[in-house]
C-alpha cells in the first residue's frame, strides 16, 4: 500500500511540475513584458518596475522565483486591478466555488447512483428507459445551455427561483441543478452498466439463496462493487464541474472564482489567468491523487498487486 | 456434456465411448454447409446498428446536419456576418426562418455556419486523435516491456493535467481561432485513445493468429496494420464517436467564455453567449436554435457511439 501511495505521489509531484512550468513557459512566451501597457513611465521607472517585479533577471531565476512564490502560495498581483492580488481574489471567490462544487456533488453522485441503481433493477423496463433518456439527454445538453433554460421557465417565467447572486440557500438551487446534470447522468449511466454486471455475479444469487432481502443485498453487497468505477472517475468529473462553474457563476452572475477567472480571460490579466490555472490544477491534480488513493483503500486487488511487487 | 449418472471415469478423450457421441443432424454433410450467409465483420456490425433504433435516427440526423452544414449557408440569401440594425430580433418568418439576433443578422445562416465550424472541430478532434493515439498506443501497446511502461507513465501524467484548463492556457496565450482551438485540444486529447489502443493491442498481440503471422516472418509494420490495427477498430471507431461531441462541447463552452471563434463569425458557443442577454427580453429564438443544435448534435454522437458499442462487439453477436 505505501508502495502504492509512493507511486501515486510521484505521479502527482511530476504532473503539478509539469503544469507550473507550462504557465512559467507560457508566461514568458508571451508577447511583451506585462508592464507594457504603461506607457508613460520613463526608463527608469521602467527597470525599477521590472526590477520590483524581478523581470531583469535571467529566465532560471526567474523560474525559481515563480516556483518560490507558487510554493508559498503567493501568486502576486492582479494587473486590471492593481489593488488586489490574485490571493484576494483567491480568497474571495473561492470558497463560494468551493461551496457550489460540493452541493454539485453531492447532488450528483446521491442522483445519479439512485437513477442507476433503478434503472439496473428495472433492467429494459420503463424506469430504465426513461432513467437512460435522462443519462443521455444529460450529458447532451451544455450546462450553459440548461442553466439559461432554467433561467427562462423557473426564474423568468414561473418567477419561483431567484434568477441570480448567491444570497441564500434559494439562490443555490439552479446553479447546482445546472451544474449537476451532466456529472449525474455520468454516474447513472456507469452504475447502471456495473451494476447489471454485478447483479449476475454469484455471490448476489448466493445471498437471495441466502433469503436476504432485496434491499439488503443491493446495499450491503451489490452496490459497494458498483461503485468503483464512480470513485475511479470522480477526478474527471471534478474537472468537469470545476471547469463548468466558469461559465455557471458568469451566468447566474455568482461572485466565485469562476467569474474572476472568466473576467481575467477577458481583461486578459495574465496573472490572474496564469494564478488560478495554477491554483485549480494544483487542486485538481491533489483531489485526483486522493481519489486514488481512496480507490487503492477500497479495492483490495491493488493492495495484493503492491505486496507482490515489493 | 456427460450426466451425473455416469459412473466411468474419463482420464482422456481416448477414454470416451464413441456411443457417447450421436449426429446432432441426420445428415453429416448438412452440417458442413454454412447456413447463415458468410458475413464480414463490417456488415454483420452495421447489419446490428441498424436495429438500433435510437442510433439510426442519430446517424440520419448527422447526415442531414452534414449536408445542412454545407448547403445551409450556401442557400440562404444572407452574409453570416451581416449586420442589419432595423432587422434586429426580428422572429422566426418567411424571410428569417429562424429570426434575427441583436444585430439583426439571419439566424439561420448563422446556425448552419455554426453547425460547419462544430462538425468540422469535432472531426478534426477526432482525426488527429486518431492518428496520433492509435500510433502512440499502437508503439506502446506492441513494444512492451520498457518502452510501454515509460510511455505509459507519460500517460499517467498527461492524465492528471485539467484538460480544459490547459486549454484555456493555450488559448489565451495563442489567441483564439479555430486552428488554436483545435490544436489545444488535440494536445492533450489523444491520451484516452492511446489508452484503449494500447489496451487492445497488449491483448490481441498474444493471439495465436498474429503468432502464426510472425512465425510466417511477417514484418512489424504489416503485423500492425494487418492484424493489430483491424481488429482493434471496434473501440477505436467507438471512441472517435465519442470524442465528436466531446470537442463539440468543448468549442461551444470556450467560444461561449470568449476563447473561441470571435463574433461577428458565428458557433454555436458564441451564438448561444450573444443570445444570453436577449432571452431575458423574450427573445428565445436566437438561443433555441443554437441551444437545440448543440444538444441535438452531442445526443446524436452519444447514442450513435453506444450503438456502435454494442455493435462493434464482436461478443454480443447472436
Amino acid at each position: 500500500m505505501l508502495g502504492y501511495i509512493l507511486k501515486r505521489f510521484a505521479v502527482m509531484v511530476v504532473t503539478l511540475w509539469i503544469i507550473i512550468t507550462l504557465t512559467f513557459v507560457l508566461m514568458v512566451t508571451l508577447p511583451g513584458s506585462p508592464l507594457n501597457e504603461e506607457r508613460t513611465t520613463n526608463e527608469t521607472v521602467q527597470a525599477n518596475l521590472e526590477a520590483h517585479y524581478n523581470l531583469d533577471e535571467p529566465y532560471y531565476i526567474q523560474y525559481l522565483l515563480y516556483i518560490k512564490s507558487i510554493v508559498t502560495f503567493d501568486f502576486g498581483p492582479s494587473i486590471k486591478q492593481p489593488t488586489e492580488t490574485v490571493n484576494d481574489l483567491l480568497g474571495r471567490g473561492f470558497p463560494i466555488s468551493f461551496e457550489l462544487g460540493m452541493a454539485t456533488i453531492i447532488v450528483a453522485v446521491i442522483s445519479g447512483i439512485i437513477l442507476g441503481i433503478f434503472a439496473a433493477l428495472k433492467h429494459n423496463g420503463i424506469i430504465d428507459y426513461l432513467a437512460m433518456t435522462i443519462a443521455v439527454l444529460g450529458i447532451s445538453i451544455p450546462n450553459f445551455v440548461l442553466a439559461t433554460l432554467l433561467i427562462q421557465t423557473l426564474a423568468v417565467y414561473w418567477n419561483i427561483l431567484p434568477a441570480a447572486t448567491w444570497s441564500s440557500p434559494v439562490h443555490m438551487i439552479m446553479p447546482t441543478i445546472a451544474l449537476a446534470t451532466g456529472p449525474m447522468a455520468i454516474i447513472a449511466r456507469l452504475t447502471r452498466s456495473t451494476m447489471l454486471e454485478v447483479l449476475t455475479q454469484d455471490y448476489i444469487k448466493m445471498a437471495r439463496a441466502k433469503g436476504l432481502k432485496p434491499w439488503k443485498i443491493i446495499i450491503k453487497h451489490a452496490l459497494k462493487n458498483a461503485l468503483m468505477p464512480v470513485v475511479t472517475i470522480m477526478g474527471t468529473l471534478l474537472a468537469g464541474i470545476l471547469t463548468g462553474t466558469f461559465v455557471i457563476e458568469q451566468i447566474f452572475g455568482i461572485p466565485g472564482m469562476g467569474k474572476y477567472f472568466v473576467e481575467s480571460i477577458n481583461q486578459r490579466d495574465y496573472p490572474v489567468i496564469m494564478g488560478t490555472t495554477v491554483f485549480y490544477s494544483a487542486f485538481l491534480i491533489v483531489m485526483l491523487f486522493l481519489v486514488d488513493i481512496a480507490y487503492g483503500f477500497l479495492d483490495p486487488r491493488i493492495k495484493l498487486h503492491t505486496k507482490g511487487g515489493d | 456434456m456427460t450426466s451425473s449418472d455416469q459412473t466411468k471415469f474419463v482420464h482422456s478423450p481416448a477414454d470416451i465411448p464413441d456411443d457417447w457421441f450421436k449426429w446432432k443432424d441426420k445428415d453429416p454433410e448438412a452440417a458442413e454447409t454454412v447456413s447463415r450467409p458468410s458475413l464480414s465483420y463490417w456488415k454483420d456490425a452495421w447489419k446490428r446498428l441498424k436495429k438500433n433504433k435510437l442510433a439510426m435516427a442519430g446517424l440520419v440526423f448527422l447526415v442531414i446536419l452534414g449536408i445542412l452544414a454545407v448547403i445551409g449557408p450556401i442557400l440562404s440569401p444572407y452574409v453570416v456576418t451581416d449586420q442589419n440594425r432595423p432587422d434586429q430580433f426580428l422572429p422566426p418568418s418567411i424571410d428569417h426562418w429562424f429570426g434575427t439576433d441583436s444585430l439583426g443578422r439571419d439566424v439561420f445562416t448563422r446556425t448552419w455556419y455554426g453547425a460547419r465550424i462544430s462538425l468540422f472541430v469535432g472531426l478534426m478532434a477526432a482525426l488527429i486523435d486518431f492518428f496520433v493515439g492509435v500510433i502512440y498506443g499502437g508503439v506502446s501497446g506492441y513494444k512492451g516491456g520498457r518502452t510501454d511502461s515509460l510511455m505509459m507513465r507519460i500517460i499517467e501524467i498527461l492524465y492528471g493535467l485539467p484538460y480544459l484548463l490547459v486549454v484555456i492556457l493555450l488559448l489565451v496565450v495563442m489567441g483564439p481561432s479555430l486552428t488554436t482551438i483545435i490544436i489545444a485540444l488535440s494536445v492533450t486529447g489523444w491520451v484516452g485513445m492511446a489508452r484503449i489502443v494500447r489496451g487492445q493491442v497488449l491483448q490481441i498481440k498474444n493471439f495465436e493468429f498474429v503468432l502464426a503471422s510472425k512465425s510466417f516472418g511477417t514484418r512489424t509494420p504489416r503485423i500492425i496494420r494487418k492484424n493489430l490495427l483491424p481488429n482493434t477498430m471496434g473501440p477505436i471507431i467507438v471512441q472517435m464517436t465519442l470524442t465528436v461531441p466531446n470537442a463539440i462541447f468543448a468549442e461551444a463552452f470556450l467560444s461561449f467564455l470568449g476563447l473561441g471563434i470571435q463574433s461577428p463569425y458565428a458557433s454555436w458557443g458564441v451564438m448561444a453567449n450573444d443570445a444570453l442577454g436577449a432571452i431575458l427580453s423574450g427573445y428565445w429564438w436566437t438561443l433555441f436554435f443554437p441551444a437545440f443544435f448543440i444538444s441535438f448534435t452531442m445526443f446524436a454522437f452519444n447514442v450513435l457511439g453506444d450503438g456502435l458499442q454494442d455493435a462493434l462487439d464482436p461478443k454480443l453477436r447472436k
